[in-house]
């Protein structure tokens, strides 16, 4: 146990990575810590030659994996897209991990990201004491990526404002950063590449430009493709969110926390779970990281003001405010919805009383 | 017996690669005839092949003469290998022979000689029309888990059909020969009927060899190569095939197909996945990948999605990556799917459906020669034609069909099919007789020549018109996207007597109601629905979906209906009410007719949460929320109630700043008149809401409109509880001098519309002077005569479709 309370990913699976290493017998690309195959086998888990099991770290369709660690292996830039909790930072952290063992080259995007976070800044003291050098230069992580040849990532990349955006196109195309102070320039060596994530929803905010675009290839990350394996993945999380938030495990939590992931996966599907009757959609996203937050806050609310059962009643108003985005359109659908679904299904009439009374 | 060579090929129906290897096989072995797996009934129209309009993709269509329901296809892509063995064939004038089992004896009924055989016909049932019925188990996946393989396709693909053939052109099929054999040899369970159609096959081989043929390449599934390369005895085969019932009188002919069709699974698909993909594979020569790329860039260009040979380039290289990554031989669909994905299509799934459907499927369509023989939906039509007596003739001519006469009713039902699938033979026409009863129905009738192109177009929808015009509303239905043409649809196919295709149509409307956010359309939809479902119960169709769904639609024009209603204009105002009574009535009907049919489970059904504590759960729930499980408050009386809610929650959306922040009077007015009639409201509430509306807040227009709602469709109302009409009387006394001239148009349309006593009689009361006494006793006209009245009763109650109880009469009074 260490007190730093996240560890990066090449050191919370250090383990894994190094018995794969050590068992990996296809050939790498340069300066790759693990060649392809084992890359995909780390993210997706399995079972060494040794028996020595490797845990999955992304829990969805093989096809997203392959094709992410294919594009890296071919020189081209990788940018992961998908709705908010889609487990895009996560998968490039690890893939970052697990080629370059090293998953700290990172550039987080926001509104004001500025130009030297992408490209380089100055230490302002040696400039003025000693005039422009190398020494003076402070390299961006990305930058450094490319001396070192590893993988550099970049986060949210569509809040990076348009003109920061568009100083990756040469460090792409060129696989050079030039530096006109100096007159010299810092070339990539090889098993440099970026993987970059975005957000679907966000396309809007600063669109890449079509020239940076096609730099990229894109690899979708979907939403949970089964109920079971949604029902799965907010179980987890909301263990270890409630663990940090110190709530105790409330009973009739399973039963809740299936409710709504089928009521998420029913409204973003547009279509009930059963196929049979199609529901309209509302405007919010309603991806699973929302289901996690919306179960959680029904743990709090059923601990704390409750009677210590996870009950309808705890996590309607959540979902009342995670779907009724838009307060005429959605309310609409979201009242239709109670009316022609919630209400017919058996064993659901708590839910559907919890839910008009949550406001419809 | 004479010692002919035989060369078996062995193939996979529909394999590209199959087919290269075919082509390869016969065109360096050079065989002098050709037996291809296939219904004999083709040997007559295989000549058909070389004509130049004969293109595949293409089927060979076989069906009983006197049952064109009964039938089956073997279709053939370009890609086929029975394809190019025919084409090969054709092409260096060598005889062909189609070996499989005839498609006669398919047709047959099944003999009922043991059980084995009736579960071979049970399975055969099941499969649907299929031609080269598939083997139990597939061999393939048994072969491809050996290697050790999950998905028998790619598996195949990867051995088989991505392999360019080598110099010895035989040897893979040798090779597929000997795995095959291993796999038999296991035993796969092969049904009666492979036994029966490999016996008939060895058959054909003698037959060839008898001939004089002295190499004779047979080209058959690859499942039965080790059946045909050891020849048991002949009296073995003959004994097998003894046992075939009686063969059915057949006809086969050519039809045109599409990829689309061969792609689907069911019905008369070939379960295909990817034909398009699959024609590239055979058509190009050398680097099909970055060929097949460019093909999507191109389409995708098509389409305005910006893409550059850069793209192209990428793509190719991530495909093949992948291939290596995946360990195999060659980039596959998958693959390259993946890359235009990633690449092309910059991630997006939408992009990616057009590459799917535009070049893995692709809208190939076959074409057939004029000379090739008539379809079997002409057949049938001719068929009907001559037993319905209703002959084709070009001048036009008027017919009345009286509905309720057997006769009649199919003819009905034949021309409305028709009319489904586009041949306009009949029109309907405003009736010669003079009676206009709902069972009689009349028709011009007008045969024009190009509805014989128009038939052989509708081919590929059925083999006889009722199947043809059941899948053609069913495929119009999909395609469809206003709800009104739906419900059109609906009543066309109740018309048509096409039950069959009724709950697909059904399903689709649902779907395109759940979706539809215009009340106005769901509410003009439902009335339509509703007769529908009327209509329906007499000609006795099954209409538990219709009332499902048109359940399912008054629910949401509930939901939607008091905020859909607010700031309509005064003609949006007047089109409104309209639907509001007719959904009034047709909710009346709907819940007459079937009270809970929105809900399967019925009144008793006691549902518990689901999971641990299932038993003890509703008691448990119960007394934790202090409610008890079906006195639900929010259901209090089915969609009545909830109607009725709605209507409240109309009339109770007054305008409090401007009209255009409530709704109109004319709805509210209309609200609460129906809410009276049903009994909802008293007339004490009526009187009070009149007064409200009434009152000096208001503005006099929403008012006179309030008043038009709530009189309009009987105004004896204010004959009866002359309260109202003192209110009103008040109201329209003290409005101001220009105010009148504002609200009396309405006022007059409003009471223009009543009936003509009651408006004389209003005008006689007000006439009269001071109004709002209450009511006077209702005095009896007179001395009832109950004799009269009493024989009234029974019809009375037929009407109402009530049954009451007549009050027994003591005995001898009425002699």
């Amino acid at each position: 146990m260490t007190d730093v309370l996240r560890q990066h990913a090449e050191d919370a699976f250090a383990g894994e990575l190094a018995a794969l290493a050590a068992q990996d017998d296809r050939p790498r690309p340069e300066r790759w810590k693990l060649s392809p195959w084992a890359v995909a086998t780390y993210l997706l888990g399995g079972e060494l030659p040794d028996g020595t099991p490797v845990s999955p770290k992304y829990i969805g369709p093989r096809r997203v994996v392959e094709v992410a660690v294919t594009t890296l292996a071919t020189d081209r830039a990788l940018l992961l897209l998908g709705v908010p909790g889609t487990a895009k930072t996560w998968v490039s952290e690890h893939l970052a991990a697990a080629i370059s063992g090293d998953s700290t080259m990172l550039v987080q995007g926001t509104a004001g990201t500025p130009e030297e976070a992408v490209r380089y800044g100055w230490n302002y003291a040696r400039l003025l004491t000693d005039g422009p050098s190398r020494d003076a230069l402070v390299p961006s992580p990305l930058m450094r990526a490319m001396a070192d040849g590893k993988i550099a990532r970049v986060e949210e990349l569509t809040r990076i404002p348009a003109d920061v955006q568009d100083s990756l196109i040469t460090i792409l195309s060129e696989k050079t950063l030039p530096v006109p102070e100096l007159g010299s320039e810092t070339q990539a060596v090889r098993g440099f590449n970026v993987i970059a994530t975005a957000n679907d929803r966000d396309r809007g905010v600063n669109e890449l430009s079509s020239a940076l675009r096609r730099r990229f290839n894109t690899v979708v990350l979907p939403l949970p493709g089964s109920l079971e394996e949604e029902v799965d993945i907010v179980t987890r999380r909301v263990n270890q969110l409630g663990r940090s938030l110190e709530l105790p495990e409330l009973p009739g939590g399973a039963e809740e926390i299936r409710r709504v992931v089928t009521v998420f996966r029913e409204l973003r599907a547009g279509i009930t779970a059963d196929g049979r009757t199609k529901v309209k959609t509302p405007s919010g996203t309603l991806s699973t990281a929302e289901a996690i937050s919306v179960v959680t806050n029904g743990l709090a609310l059923a601990t704390h003001f409750g009677d210590g059962v996870l009950r309808a009643g705890d996590v309607t108003t959540g979902i009342v405010g995670a779907v009724v985005r838009d307060p005429v359109a959605d309310r609409a659908v979201w009242r239709e919805y109670v009316e022609g679904v919630v209400r017919e299904r058996d064993g659901w009439k708590d839910f559907y009383r919890a839910a008009r009374e949550a406001g419809a | 017996m004479s010692a002919g060579e035989v060369a078996l090929l062995g193939i996979r129906h529909h394999g590209p690669g199959s087919a290269r290897a075919v082509a390869a096989a016969l065109a360096r072995w050079r065989p002098d005839a050709v037996l291809i797996e296939g219904p004999p009934e083709a040997d007559g129209i295989v000549h058909l092949a070389a004509e130049k309009d004969l293109v595949p993709p293409v089927a060979l269509l076989a069906h009983a003469v006197d049952d064109p329901a009964k039938a089956a296809f073997w279709p053939y892509a370009e890609f086929s290998p029975e394809w190019v063995a025919i084409r090969h064939a054709v092409a260096h004038d060598l005889p062909v022979r189609f070996i499989d089992l005839p498609a006669g004896y398919g047709f047959a009924p099944a003999p009922d000689v043991d059980v084995d055989d009736a579960a071979d016909a049970a399975a055969e049932d099941g499969a649907g029309h299929d031609g080269p019925a598939a083997p139990p188990a597939d061999p393939v996946a048994l072969l491809a888990e050996a290697a050790g393989h999950d998905d028998p396709e790619r598996w195949w693909e990867d051995v088989v059909e991505h392999r360019a053939p080598g110099t010895d052109a035989l040897a893979p099929f040798a090779a597929v020969a000997e795995a095959m054999g291993a796999l038999r040899a296991e035993g796969l369970g092969e049904s009666r009927r492979d036994l029966l159609r490999e016996a008939y096959m060895r058959q054909q081989i003698r037959a060839a060899r008898r001939a004089g043929h002295e190499r004779i390449a047979v080209v058959c599934g690859a499942f039965h190569v080790p059946a045909l390369e050891t020849m048991p005895t002949v009296a073995h085969d003959r004994a097998l095939l003894a046992g075939l019932p009686k063969k059915v009188r057949t006809d086969i002919t050519w039809v045109p197909w599409t990829h689309r069709r061969l792609s689907q699974a069911t019905g008369y698909g070939a379960g295909v996945e990817s034909p398009g993909w699959y024609h590239h594979l055979f058509t190009t020569d050398g680097d099909p990948v970055p060929r097949w790329l460019t093909r999507a860039a191109d389409l995708l260009r098509a389409e305005d999605h910006p893409v550059s040979s850069a793209h192209v380039i990428e793509a190719v290289r991530l495909a093949e990556t992948l291939a290596v990554m995946r360990g195999r031989p060659l980039a596959g669909l998958t693959e390259t799917l993946d890359a235009v994905r990633a690449v092309l299509c910059e991630g997006s799934d939408v992009a990616l459906e057009l590459v799917r459907d535009r070049l893995v499927v692709g809208d190939q369509l076959g074409e057939v020669p004029d000379t090739a023989p008539a379809v079997p939906l002409q057949r049938d039509l001719a068929r009907l034609q001559r037993s319905l007596r209703l002959k084709p003739e070009a001048a036009p001519k008027e017919v009345d069909l009286d509905l309720r006469k057997e006769n009649d009713a199919a003819r009905s039902r034949l021309l409305h099919r028709l009319r489904l699938l586009g041949v306009d033979w009949g029109v309907p026409a405003r009736s010669t007789v003079t009676s206009t009863g709902t069972f009689r129905e009349s028709w011009r009738l007008c045969w024009q020549p190009e509805f014989a192109v128009r038939i052989a177009e509708a081919a590929q929808w059925g083999t006889t018109v009722e199947e043809a015009a059941g899948n053609k509303a069913v495929g119009t239905a999909r395609a469809a996207v206003e709800l009104a043409e739906l419900t059109g649809l609906v009543e066309s196919c109740l018309l048509a007597g096409l039950s069959g295709a009724l709950p697909a149509v059904m399903r689709v409307l649902a779907d395109c109601a759940a979706l539809d956010t215009d009340v106005a359309h769901l509410a003009g939809a439902l009335p339509a629905l509703v007769r529908a479902l009327r209509y329906g119960d007499v000609r006795g169709t099954d209409h538990g979906a219709l009332a499902e769904a048109a359940a399912g639609l008054a629910e949401r024009v509930c939901v939607g209906l008091p905020s859909a209603c607010v700031g309509l204009d005064a003609e949006g105002a007047t089109a409104m009410r309209a639907r509001l009574d007719e959904v009034h009535g047709a909710i009346g009907l709907l819940t007459s007719a079937a009270p809970r049919a929105w809900s399967p489970d019925g009144p008793d059904h006691r549902d518990g949460p689901d999971g641990q504590n299932g038993q003890d759960g509703p008691d448990h729930q119960a007394g934790q929320h202090g409610q008890a499980d079906r006195d639900d408050p929010y259901d209090p009386d089915g969609l009545t109630g909830r109607w009725a809610a709605a209507l409240r929650s109309l009339a109770a959306r007054e305008p409090s700043g401007g009209p255009a922040t409530g709704a109109p009077g004319l709805l509210r007015g209309r609200a609460v008149r129906l809410l009276l009639d049903e009994g909802r409201l008293d007339s004490e509430e009526a009187g009070r809401r009149l007064r409200l509306v009434l009152s000096v807040a208001s503005a006099p227009a929403d008012a006179a409109g309030w008043v038009e709602g709530f009189l309009t469709g009987g105004g004896a109302l204010l004959l009866h509880d002359p309260r109202l009409l003192a209110l009103l009387d008040e109201w329209l006394t003290g409005v101001s001098g220009e105010v009148f001239t504002d609200v009396l148009p309405l006022l007059r349309r409003t009471f223009a519309a009543l009936e003509a006593g009651v408006r004389t009689t209003i005008g006689g009361r007000v006439a009269a002077g001071p109004l709002g006494e209450p009511p006077a006793d209702l005095a009896p006209a007179g001395e009832l005569d109950r004799d009269r009245a009493d024989a009234a009763v029974p019809v009375v109650a037929l009407l109402l479709g009530v049954r009451p109880r007549i009050p027994r009469q003591p005995a001898g009074r009425d002699t």
